[in-house]
């Protein structure tokens, strides 16, 4: 039996399906979050160069990745907002904003915390570093451009505007360590292999999934309250269990 | 200069302290956040609805 996808594009049935889909998203994350950090700090080996300080990379490279993942899945659910006039598009760009700044905080934050041991300084004006800087501030300049414009129509297609736009930075930042000679390292994994232990390899990659999970179960959650919020004066709100209690 | 004696002394505590509790007490915050908002929002439509019944 065909499964029909549009009709969960509807804000009516994606709320019900949010409400079902989080546990299990919020659960595989904390249990698979537990493994990696296990795998990470008890299985993988200590590195002959960095020492111990490595193991930094278990936070710090999937909260990189998420926040430039993030940002295009933001920058894509706007646009088809803006172009589409879809209202759950525009919902999930507002939804997932906040989360993707707290992972590029949090890159920013672990790879300060790597940089002073191993770099001597916490923070340096790096292509790679710079760019993931300015990353933060266009999840900040997103948030706040949607929150200083009352009608959430407006407010949407604002936001829509400069999430399209700070999109060009994504790319930039992960092509700054190959076009500029930067004092970051280059990628470790490649398409063509790894000189990565295999231990730490799976806390990291554990650790990818276990932050997608996290990021997804977040913004399901503020993706209802959101719903909740815009639609307030209809009637199917009217109608929920939770409203009529 | 003794933070940086003592980060080399206990890397572990200083990964554990300032990398992965930072980040674990981030995440602690941001759902209680999202939780409250949602509290929020269902305690205004309720009202919202509230005052549409007694109309």
């Amino acid at each position: 039996m065909a499964i029909n996808w549009f009709k969960y594009s509807a804000p009516t049935t994606f709320y019900g399906l949010a409400g079902k889909l989080i546990p299990w998203f919020a659960t595989s994350s904390v249990i698979l979050a537990a493994i990696a950090l296990y795998i990470g700090f008890y299985v993988a080996p200590t590195d002959a160069i960095q020492g111990e300080f490595y193991r930094i990379i278990f936070i710090h490279v999937p909260a990189s990745i998420l926040s430039m993942f993030l940002y295009l899945i933001m920058a894509g659910y706007a646009a088809l907002g803006l172009i589409f006039k879809t209202r759950l598009s525009s919902m999930m760009a507002t939804a997932i904003a906040p989360t993707g700044a707290l992972f590029a905080f949090i890159s920013l934050w672990t790879g300060a915390l790597w940089g002073k041991p191993m770099w001597g300084a916490w923070w340096m004006w790096d292509a790679r570093l710079t760019s993931e800087l300015i990353l933060l501030f266009l999840y900040l300049g997103f948030i706040a451009l949607h929150a200083s414009i009352d009608d959430p129509r407006r407010a949407d297609r604002a936001a829509a505007l400069l999430a399209i736009v700070g999109s060009v930075n994504v790319p930039i930042i992960y092509f700054s360590v190959k076009w500029w000679n930067t004092l970051h390292q280059g990628s470790t994994i490649k398409f063509s292999g790894t000189s990565m232990h295999v231990a730490m390899q799976q806390a990291m990659f554990t650790m990818l999934v276990a932050c997608w999970l996290y990021a997804i179960a977040v913004a399901l959650m503020r993706v209802r309250s959101i719903i909740l919020e815009r639609e307030r004066n209809t009637t199917w709100i009217s109608e929920l269990p939770e409203v009529k209690l | 200069m003794s933070l940086d004696i003592w980060m080399r002394e206990n890397p572990l505590t200083y990964i554990w302290l300032g990398s992965y509790a930072v980040a674990f007490l981030i995440f602690a915050i941001e759902v209680a956040m999202v939780r409250h908002k949602r509290k929020i929002t269902l305690q205004q439509v309720r009202l919202l609805r509230n005052v549409g019944d007694d109309e």
